[in-house]
């Protein structure tokens, strides 16, 4: 439903960043999008919900279809209005306003009041902490129950599609878990399909069915999760395994041999 | 200063701040919205007024009638200049669409001349004017008197309905949660779908409704020329001491800048500080900017990491 097809994109005019990229999001599939560091992982979710537009970034080549519908060059606000929705890095909330304002933001673009009071509760049922903490101030939150609100914010939404950008960032375990566990829900319950942007290959490749891997704004490696985690790369550099089962630093790992590895 | 006069003087200062408050109000909304500081406030009100003036004069409608009809005349004026004028300079520097404001000020003094002349007019009455005399109360020697015109406690009263609806709308309806949103973060507003280009429009047509309001009050207490533009001035002071973000602080604001000037007025005749009335707002903004460089209600920031 979700098709990314060989996509380029320019940040400023000059600056190239994606180099054809594609990738496939089906329905109700969960598929990971992992990477290291400024290897364009952002740029793809933000070109998908068209926020690059927000940046001065540009999709300059290939395009971008949902549910059959080319939306590579719709503003923001319609993609969202379309079931895609983007849960940005580093936890965007509306700091100022308390989080249940924050919640009902997310359904300002429905108008079906019934079914949002629904959705209401569904996202307290998901994270109940957010139910205790609905008259606080947003900003004040913790980390993770900020992560929540962002999700549970997406939700309000009734998304088809949502793009999760490394929701287990700075998060402990437990925490990370929980998260996790309630993403699976949404996809379950809801029948939400889901791109999720991630570091923690770990969790990601486990909760996901497929799996991407970029470098350099390419896509280097692609296939099912349980072969992934199989892959003797992602094992090295992201789980952080060696062929022995122990932890080796990524900087012990040699450049040139990463990118022959998965370009040859 | 004459102590027994202090509370005439203030008491009639805040009430004369209503409507300044209203204006400072609409500013502040076209601020926190799309950080656009409007110079064209003034003139916005003026016109609007003007067209009431006109409908309730010269098309001889009901009170009522006319007034709304001039209200939805300048909420129509307000999204037009946002689709108009502004949408065109998004992304242009803070500095194109601040001369924007000025211009468009400028317009529509020329459109006011050409439409209604700049004959001075009189605004239709709309308050009884018998005043109100407040029961004497003696301290000591000293018995204090206040006496109120009846039009300026009402202008004041309806002023401050004006505010109460409007923090209502802001605080509790689905639209003003959505301005509270784009006011925070524009990205985020249209990452969730929000389209903001409609919401600085309401912005710009809400905000010259409520100055229009401060503007025809004003009008009836003291007649309606060019010059009621010049209003905004005094809401500039008031905003800034506000805190530029802060309705409540706006409404403090302009009740604190009416209540200024008052005093101000109320010094001896031969003293030189009274003469100085009409700057009094601004010293005192000065002074305050100097000790709380955010403005009395500025935002503060939530720092998180
Ligand atoms: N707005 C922008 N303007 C110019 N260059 C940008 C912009 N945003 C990102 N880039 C560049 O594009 C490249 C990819 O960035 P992106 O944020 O997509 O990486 P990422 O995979 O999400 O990394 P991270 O894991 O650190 O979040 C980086 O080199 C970055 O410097
Ligand atoms: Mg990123």
């Amino acid at each position: 439903m979700l098709r990314v097809n060989n996509i380029e994109v320019v940040y400023n005019e000059v600056i190239l960043v994606l180099r054809g990229v594609s990738l496939a999001v089906d329905d109700g599939q969960i598929v990971t999008l992992l990477g290291a560091n400024g290897a364009g992982k952002t740029t793809t979710l933000k070109a998908i919900s068209g926020l690059l537009s927000t940046e001065l970034g540009e999709v300059t080549r290939g395009t971008i279809e949902f549910d059959g519908q080319r939306i590579d060059r719709l503003p923001p606000e319609e993609i969202v209005r379309l079931g895609v929705v983007q849960v940005m890095e580093g936890r965007r909330l509306f700091q100022h306003l308390t989080v249940e304002e924050n919640l009902l933001t997310g359904a300002l673009i429905r108008s079906d009041k019934a079914q949002i009071a629904q959705d209401l509760e569904q996202v307290y049922t998901f994270f109940p902490r957010l139910k205790d903490l609905r008259r606080r101030i947003a900003g004040y939150l913790s980390g993770g129950e900020q992560q929540m609100l962002v999700i549970g914010r997406a939700l309000m939404a009734r998304p088809k599609v949502m793009l999760l950008d490394e929701p287990s960032l700075g998060l402990a375990p437990l925490v990370v878990q929980e998260i996790f566990e309630v993403i699976r829900r949404i996809n379950r319950e809801n029948g939400t399909s889901i791109l999720l942007v991630e570091q923690n290959a770990q969790v990601a490749l486990d909760i996901a069915s497929y799996g991407y891997v970029m470098e350099n704004g390419r896509i280097v490696l692609d296939g099912p999760a349980e072969e992934l985690r199989e892959n003797e790369d992602i094992k090295e550099f992201y789980l952080g395994l060696t062929e022995l089962g122990q932890r080796k630093s990524y900087r012990e790992v040699k450049h040139y041999k990463r990118r022959k590895r998965w370009l040859g | 200063m004459n102590w027994a006069l202090f509370p005439q003087f203030f008491v009639t200062g805040l009430l004369n701040g209503g409507p300044i408050a209203l204006v400072a109000l609409g500013l502040v909304l076209i601020f926190k919205s799309s950080k656009i500081f409007n110079f064209a406030q003034g003139h916005i009100l003026m016109l609007g007024t003007f067209t009431a003036w006109w409908l309730l004069t010269q098309a001889a409608l009901p009170t009522w009638a006319g007034i709304g009809l001039a209200l939805v005349v300048v909420m129509l004026m307000g999204f037009a200049i946002e689709r108009v004028a502004l949408r065109p300079l998004v992304g242009q520097p803070l500095l194109s669409i601040i001369l924007m404001t000025l211009a468009l000020s400028q317009v529509m003094q020329g459109g006011a001349i050409l439409l209604f002349t700049a004959q001075q007019r009189r605004f239709p009455q709309l308050f009884p004017l018998e005043p109100y005399k407040l029961p004497e109360i003696t301290i000591g020697e000293t018995t204090v008197r206040i006496i109120l015109k009846q039009n300026l406690v009402w202008s004041f009263v309806i002023a401050m309905v004006a505010v109460v609806l409007f923090a209502l709308f802001f605080q509790y309806t689905r639209m003003g949660l959505a301005m509270r949103a784009t006011a925070e973060d524009h990205q985020l507003a249209r990452s969730i779908g929000l389209r903001v280009n409609h919401i600085f429009g309401l912005a710009w047509a809400i905000s010259g409704v409520v100055a229009t309001v401060g503007g025809i009050l004003l009008a009836s207490l003291s007649g309606l020329g060019l010059e009621l533009s010049i209003i905004a001035l005094k809401a500039f002071p008031a905003v800034l001491l506000g805190g530029l973000e802060s309705i409540p602080g706006a409404i403090i604001g302009g009740l604190a800048i009416g209540a200024i000037e008052a005093l101000v007025q109320g010094l001896p005749k031969d003293s030189t500080i009274r003469s100085m009335w009409p700057i009094a707002p601004y010293i005192v903004l000065v002074i305050a900017l100097i000790v709380r460089p955010e403005g009395l209600f500025g935002l503060k920031r939530i720092e998180r990491i």
